[in-house]
């Protein structure tokens, strides 16, 4: 590979919802700056966004508050979040989503003018051209975008980061990225457990199957703090096509088992995890499939829910055609899907201050990859991003011109790590290691198959054997630059899945029953209101957990009594 | 789920660095040899249609693998600045249209 050297000043990794909004709002906040992305795929389409979204999930419509939101993300959560990290993205929700329309995003609008409310913190959009738009907004605003260039490792010098290593997955260009400060956006992670579908449909699922956890693993590797991994996110899904349940459920839809009885009424304090966990529990107990009924939509609404889900899951449509459904038919199957990692919709990533900045000098974090902050979806990750520039901004104004000189030794060392399996002998593929960590995360830390169950015994075992796959990973054979990426991508989940485990392990509670359900302790214990934090020990290659407290907002503002002063 | 590229449709998008396609997949999956688009890794597609709707020639269709339950049918976009036609093959030749708003 050919060794390129660049220099920039913010370095965003991923150019995703919350990196491309990052990039916009740096080059508008300080425009002398240079910024630069570098991104997995190319920015057009990249990450989440890819198919569209049909609506904003995190949007403040009348009578809602940053209170409100901030009671609502910690009621969904089971009272466990970082309260000053979800008010902070309650009081920037609403500014956000009118900047991106500003940009041309087009948002529905009532007979006055408001924006067509789908519910109280949600709106409809026509949002298939999103990423496009936001993409569009990242070329004019003059931010460098270096597109099919996969980040491997940060470069740390001296205790902070000052850039990171990168490789193109087309041209083979391996890249020492110099940078004043650096913000992690890279997504969270899919395919650590053994996805919903086989063969061809295999990366027929929820989350976006390119996000393999490269952000989280960089970290890891590097020594950051990361938080409540063991928060995993399963989402609730239609089966075999994976579509979203959300506009099943805004349409009306009813929630039935195989018997045709509406079954959440069975279960207490029905939220997100629980309306999954009750899914789970019908299918466990014979009382399975469960579906959502549509049978009485009517031809009208029935033609706007298709239209609406061909700008955000156009399979599913395509299935009905195809099987002949007809709008008084429309009884989708339900089902959870793989366990996700992922900081958006649960709380995953980066333990991170309230300027997003995480427990490494120089290193931000924004979106789904910084934990602590679940039900942020595409607009919260944009107040993220916007945060981690702010002060991204601020660290670089008030550093000395970092010298900048990286010791040849680090970059060697990563170079041969980086293209090593390209030269590996009687190897291993990179299917066949994917394969085993799918099926170990599977049938040992509570994949789908198990109903999401955890056990002590079972998670032991589980240590065990990711303990010998991270040995057999130094086998990982690639022949091409694409091979190399998806090689990168299995070692990157492994380490992900280690510290996973090891948070599974530590929370001896049900704090999230059906995302963390311990068969073993299936209580919710009030000692277990904690934060559960991991690192991974540089020097010793140990993982050390960290127990932090629970920090509530205090009352008074709560109650929305008082002004605030940030 | 995956795409397939039709290659007497596919003109390779003449003078592009990058064809329409293979710059906008989201894994990277598609690459042009001998001047046709292909797609390398089909059982990696996520069916997120960016390469259905960004193909100038309608080359590109999504059809549903057999793994969950596919029996044939596909669906074609043609994309307008501000509305996207949607078109749904199926075996019978009864083809279903909507009409989506960007």
């Amino acid at each position: 590979m050919e060794l390129k050297e660049k220099s920039t000043d913010i370095l965003i990794i991923g150019g995703g919802a919350a990196g491309s909004f990052a990039a916009v709002m740096a080059k508008e906040k300080a425009p002398h700056l240079d910024v630069t992305i570098i991104e997995k795929a190319h920015i057009e389409r990249s990450g989440c966004l890819a198919a569209g979204i049909n609506a904003i999930n995190a949007y403040l419509n009348p009578g809602e508050t940053p209170e409100s939101y901030l009671e609502y993300v910690k009621n969904d959560s089971n009272g466990l979040v970082r309260d000053d990290l979800v008010y902070s993205i309650g009081k920037g929700l609403n500014r956000v989503t009118e900047i991106v329309e500003q940009w041309g995003l087009p948002i529905k609008k009532d007979a006055n003018g408001n924006y067509l409310a789908r519910g109280p913190r949600s709106i409809k959009i026509n949002g298939e051209k999103f990423k496009p738009l936001l993409a569009d907004k990242v070329m004019e605003s003059n931010v460098e975008v270096l597109n099919r260039t996969i980040a491997t490792n940060y470069i740390v010098n001296e205790g902070k980061v000052v850039g990171c290593f990168a490789f193109n997955v087309r041209e083979g260009i391996f890249y020492v990225i110099k940078a004043g400060a650096v913000i992690c956006a890279t997504g969270g992670a899919a395919g650590i457990y053994r996805p919903n579908n086989s063969g061809n449909a295999r990366h027929k699922m929820w989350y976006s199957p390119f996000n393999t956890g490269a952000g989280y693993a960089m970290g890891i590797r590097a020594g950051a703090e990361m938080t409540t991994l063991e928060m995993r996110f399963v989402a609730l899904r239609v089966k075999d096509v994976l579509a979203p349940t959300g506009s099943f459920a805004f349409a009306g839809a009813k929630q039935l088992n195989k018997d045709g009885e509406e079954y959440l009424k069975k279960y207490d304090k029905i939220n997100t995890p629980m309306r999954l966990y009750a899914t789970v529990q019908e299918e466990k107990n014979g009382c399975g499939p469960c579906y959502l009924d549509l049978s009485n939509i009517s031809k009208e609404k029935d033609d706007e829910l298709r239209q609406s889900l061909l700008g955000m899951c156009p399979g599913i449509v395509l299935q009905w055609v195809e099987q002949g459904v007809e709008s008084n038919q429309l009884k989708v199957e339900i089902e959870g899907t793989e366990p996700y990692i992922v900081g958006g919709h649960c709380q995953a990533g980066y333990w991170v201050d309230i300027d997003r900045k995480t427990s490494l000098k120089g290193l931000y974090a924004a979106g789904d990859v910084a934990g602590g902050a679940p039900k942020k979806y595409v607009t919260g990750a944009f107040v993220e991003g916007e945060t981690a520039v702010i002060n991204a901004i601020k660290s670089i104004q008030q550093d000395q011109k970092p010298e900048n000189i990286i010791p040849s030794i680090l970059i060697e060392k990563e170079y041969e790590r980086v293209i090593k399996p390209l030269s590996v002998k009687n190897s291993t593929t990179v299917e066949e290691l994917e394969n085993r960590l799918q099926e170990i995360m599977e049938k040992y830390a509570g994949g789908k198959s198990t109903y999401y169950e955890l056990e002590k015994g079972k998670l032991l075992e589980a240590r065990n054997h990711l303990k010998n796959l991270q040995s057999d990973l130094e086998q990982i054979k690639a022949d091409t630059y694409h091979q190399l990426m998806l090689a990168h991508e299995v070692i990157d989940r492994v380490d992900v899945a280690r510290l996973l485990v090891e948070h599974l392990l530590h929370r001896e509670e049900t704090r999230w029953p059906g995302y963390q359900t311990r068969i073993d302790h299936p209580l919710r214990k009030k000692e277990w209101l904690k934060f559960i934090n991991s690192r991974l020990n540089p020097c010793t290659g140990e993982i050390e957990i960290l127990e932090r407290e629970y920090v509530p907002r205090e009352l008074k503002k709560l109650k929305g009594v008082g002004e605030d002063d940030d | 789920m995956t795409i397939r590229i039709n290659p007497n449709l596919c003109n390779g998008c003449p003078g592009r660095k990058e064809g329409r396609c293979e710059r906008i997949c989201p894994g990277n999956l598609i690459e042009r040899k001998q001047g046709k688009a292909v797609i390398e890794h089909k059982s990696d597609c996520w069916d997120c249609a960016a390469c259905v709707k960004a193909c100038p020639m309608n080359a590109i269709e999504i059809y549903l693998p057999e793994e969950i339950g596919g029996q044939g049918a596909n669906l074609l976009a043609q994309v307008k600045e501000d509305e996207i036609l949607w078109i749904i093959k199926n075996n019978s030749g009864d083809d279903k249209k909507y009409h989506q708003a960007r």
